[in-house]
């Protein structure tokens, strides 16, 4: 018997431990994004209205799959994720509801919200080229379609087709050329990889910093918390410099991080106040300056390093909810080409 | 003893009474395995559902990437775990050299280390921009692609990882499997000539080899469990595999029928192990354990050993630890605050609570098929089993699904007949995440209960049954003091591995709820390697006092050996 005395209070231990759910008044949270990354945000929001905010974070799909395990009677009142596909994903799944509220859509442009107000972008990066300072010249760079022009052979590096951001890129070049074409584009980079992909987008900087490659498509905050973390990191950010592909034509390819109400949201009152608090000055300038994010409000100016890249510069404009639909044949595609 | 001898008539009820129990064992026996395998059954269950065209896309493209690069990760980590684990249990079970006292319990150390924090730790050091090549370049003047150096970021690296960390599960059995072999096989084979290597590869192998086996099979299991090192690395293999299709082609159909595919490969491997048991003809003839005399090696073998011990322990702990205690000083007063220790004792109670609730139906299990095992029940065992092969994100989505379904259906009942909700019951609770570690990791606590079982013949509790010993009486002055270090060993392990537990736990924890494996991770799968060093020393620390723990366990189990 004693077997089960233990493990019981144990248990209950653990229950007490891991944070009552009963105080009146909180708000629940799914999020894709880190806790260090949205875990400051919500303390301040916290301390602004006495609200607690009860916090999960995992990746998005498996969020996602909870909700639905869940069902009618998930905890869950918002959902935020780093990626458009995924919101979408949910919106479709018909985990989300409709946000009736003018504070949020005065503040966010439509291109960067859900077409039915379900779900909206929190903040925006870009996916843009970075190239070595000693062997390309700025002038030699200009589109992502240019990019698997033979004279690229071996000069490229860039992370699995595995990830997200990869899969959303794709998904702009079908949503803009169609699937042939982009197809075509993904088997013109793998034919001009410096290496096989591996290591995530501060690695590929990395990589052409030691030489492996010329140049690297990440996503433009890796390289704005680089080139103000650690000496390592700062010098191999320091040999590399950004530019913003397309800016003749259509722009940059963006992509969101965002939150969206869940259906039947027991604490809706607090989850709205949240979402405000998010989109609102305070929380705007802190995805600015700590983690170089390009802010939804055109009025918060974003941060010194990100400034000194070239801002604004000519974003995408497609629909981001187009990147969700096109997800699934992009990484079809990768599987054709060979893209590990 | 001699005072408790019963009459005749008893002796013969009880024993009419034991053949009469099985049923009621064998039942619950089938059902604790039954409801371990919740998670497996629900996985499987996708079997049945009509294959997409994802599946020819699959097979068109990615299929065979997924395959061979997992069945050359596990012949890798078969070779290197198991080169490792063998050379080194040996060594320390049969010789003196210098150093060996440090090495019996010092080798066990690279179990406390996550496959994915020396993954992540090695390429900070060994990677084209680390410190080491940096240093090459420099002092060589040296540009890249001007020298050698091994892709960490490879297959080769993904098993050097693994072996690295998994070797201990080998070493364990093994050197337990060579302390228990009776020191007259050891000597007959010597007085027959045999040297030392002669005796270990004709009489001690064969007599270790369902250990080995069992230690290997375990090492192997979490091979193919592994996400993090695999995807960190760009190898494509089954889990890399199922987490595409599911994440990437949204299909979860597809991506379960491949975790059922997967678990073909561990019921083969499981197959495997019991067949290699089976096939042990060889049991110690005799009783005479003697303390082993264990050989002086000659100054220059002995140093030699004391190297070959030394380089699993070093590249499998000290180096990986050296570098994160580096980066720790550096982060140490920005990670650590008040929420710091609350994680650290959310994992130890996490894991010591599911150790606890493991070893239960292991005990279970092995008592049921121990005496009256039929065919269902033997194979109902082997399915709940399965779990550790099985990557910790695929168990959590065959956990949720099942009690989401029943929390709801709960729910609906008692709205329809109390108009009152129950909401989720089970659902975002530490009971359920509890009952995913005891999925997860049951089978070593099984195996190693098993494995203690064995060596407790039927006739031993006969014999005690006969001098009028009651049931409970041969528990507790038979079984228990024999069992005492395999259920030991089984709580260990399991701590460790729950402590080191990744994906379930972020998929399936309750709110404000972080344990120190997902503050490492978060941070280190963002590249903040210094960052999550803080956390993840403190996983090998809470580790340490259980897994030395365990080897003292180790050295007093032998028969004969003073307690």
């Amino acid at each position: 018997m004693n077997h089960w005395i233990t493990p019981s209070i144990l248990i209950l231990a653990l229950t007490l431990l891991s944070g009552s759910t009963l105080a009146s008044e909180e708000v629940n949270l799914y999020s894709a994004r880190k806790e260090a990354l949205i875990k400051p945000l919500l303390d301040t929001f916290t301390k602004q209205t006495g609200i607690k905010v009860n916090l999960v974070t995992g990746k998005a799909k498996t969020l996602l799959k909870r909700l639905q395990s869940e069902g009618r009677n998930t905890p869950a009142d918002i959902l935020l994720t780093t990626d458009a596909g995924n919101l979408n994903a949910a919106k479709t799944a018909g985990l989300l509801q409709a946000i009736d509220n003018t504070v949020l859509t005065a503040a966010v442009p439509q291109n960067l919200r859900d077409s039915d107000n379900q779900w909206l972008a929190l903040s925006i990066r870009s996916r843009v080229i970075v190239y070595s300072k000693e062997r390309v010249k700025a002038s030699e760079l200009s589109t992502y379609e240019e990019l698997v022009n033979p004279k690229w052979k071996k000069r490229i590096c860039i992370r699995s087709s595995s990830n997200i951001y990869n899969q959303s890129l794709l998904a702009s070049l079908i949503a803009h050329n169609g699937v042939s074409k982009a197809e075509g584009w993904a088997k013109g980079i793998v034919a001009n990889m410096a290496q096989s992909p591996k290591g995530n987008d501060r690695a590929q900087v990395k990589a052409v910093a030691v030489g492996i490659c010329d140049i690297a498509i990440i996503n433009t905050y890796y390289m704005g918390v680089m080139q103000e973390k650690d000496a390592d990191q700062q010098k191999a950010a320091s040999q590399v410099s950004v530019f913003f592909p397309n800016q003749e034509g259509r722009g940059a390819h963006i992509n969101i991080s965002g939150a969206g109400l869940i259906k039947g949201a027991k604490h809706k009152e607090n989850a709205i106040k949240l979402l405000e608090f998010l989109v609102g000055d305070e929380a705007q300038k802190w995805y600015a300056q700590a983690n170089h994010e390009y802010p939804v409000k055109a009025s918060i100016p974003v941060s010194k390093i990100v400034n000194a890249w070239g801002y604004p510069f000519k974003q995408d404009n497609l629909n981001v909810d187009e990147l969700g639909k096109h997800n699934t044949e992009a990484v079809k595609i990768f599987d054709r080409v060979g893209w590990k | 003893m001699q005072s408790s001898i019963a009459s005749n008539t008893t002796t013969t009820a009880k024993l009419k009474f034991s053949i009469r129990r099985p049923s009621g064992w064998t039942l619950a026996a089938a059902c604790v395995a039954l409801i371990i395998a919740t998670p497996i059954l629900t996985i499987l269950g996708f079997l049945f559902y009509p294959s997409t065209d994802t599946w020819q896309h699959l097979a068109d493209t990615v299929l065979t990437d997924y395959i061979s690069n997992s069945l050359l990760l596990m012949l890798g980590v078969a070779v290197g775990a198991g080169s490792i684990g063998i050379c080194t249990a040996w060594l320390t079970s049969m010789y003196n050299f210098p150093g060996r006292q440090l090495f019996v319990w010092s080798l066990l150390l690279p179990l406390a280390m996550p496959a994915y924090i020396i993954a992540f730790t090695y390429t900070g050091m060994f990677e084209v921009a680390g410190p080491v090549q940096e240093w090459i370049r420099e002092a060589f003047n040296l540009r890249y692609g001007e020298y050698w150096f091994p892709e960490i970021r490879s297959l080769g690296g993904a098993i050097t990882m693994l072996s690295l960390v998994l070797y201990p599960y080998v070493y364990l059995l093994a050197r337990a499997a060579f302390l228990d072999q009776s020191t007259c096989a050891l000597e007959a084979s010597r007085t027959l000539g045999c040297g030392p290597w002669r005796s270990l590869f004709f009489v001690a192998l064969p007599l270790a080899r369902p250990a080995i086996v069992t230690g290997l099979s375990l090492a192997l299991m979490e091979t193919l469990a592994d996400y993090g090192t695999v995807q960190y690395f760009g190898v494509s293999t089954f889990t890399t595999g199922i987490f595409r299709t599911w994440f990437g082609l949204d299909d979860s159909v597809a991506a379960a029928q491949l975790s059922g595919l997967l678990m073909t490969f561990v019921f083969v491997l499981i197959l495997l192990e019991r067949w290699s048991r089976q096939q042990a003809r060889f049991h110690h003839a005799t009783n005479s354990y003697r303390t082993l005399p264990n050989i002086k090696l000659p100054p220059l073998m002995g140093w030699l050993a004391t190297i070959a011990c030394l380089l699993p322990l070093f590249f499998g702990f000290l180096l990986p630890i050296g570098q994160l205690t580096q980066w720790a000083v550096m982060t140490f007063s920005e990670m650590v605050d008040s929420s710091f220790y609350a994680l650290a004792l959310n994992s130890f109670l996490l894991a010591g609570t599911a150790a606890v609730l493991t070893l239960i139906p292991a005990l279970i299990l092995s008592y049921g098929s121990r005496n009256h095992a039929t065919p269902l029940s033997r194979f109902l065992v082997r399915l709940s089993g399965m779990g550790y092969a099985i990557p910790g994100t695929v168990i959590a989505i065959g956990i949720l699904i099942p009690f989401g379904a029943l929390d709801n259906s709960i729910d609906a009942w008692m709205l329809e007949h109390f108009d009152t909700g129950t909401g989720l019951i089970f659902s975002g609770t530490i009971f359920i995440l509890l009952f995913a570690y005891m999925a997860r990791f049951f089978t070593v606590s099984l195996n190693t209960i098993e494995s203690g079982l064995g060596k407790i013949r039927l006739s031993m509790d006969e014999a005690a049954k006969t001098m009028g010993y009651s049931g409970i009486a041969v528990l507790r002055h038979i079984h228990l003091p024999i069992m005492k270090g395999s259920i030991l060993t089984a709580l260990i392990i399991v701590f460790v591995d729950v402590l080191k537990e990744l994906p379930a736990t972020l998929v399936l924890r309750p709110f404000n709820f972080n344990t120190l494996a997902v503050r490492a991770f978060e941070l280190a799968s963002d590249e903040r390697l210094a960052d999550s060093s803080t956390a993840a020393i403190a996983i090998v620390l809470v580790s340490i006092i259980p897994v030395i723990l365990l080897s003292r366990t180790i050295a007093h189990s032998r028969p004969g050996q003073p307690q």
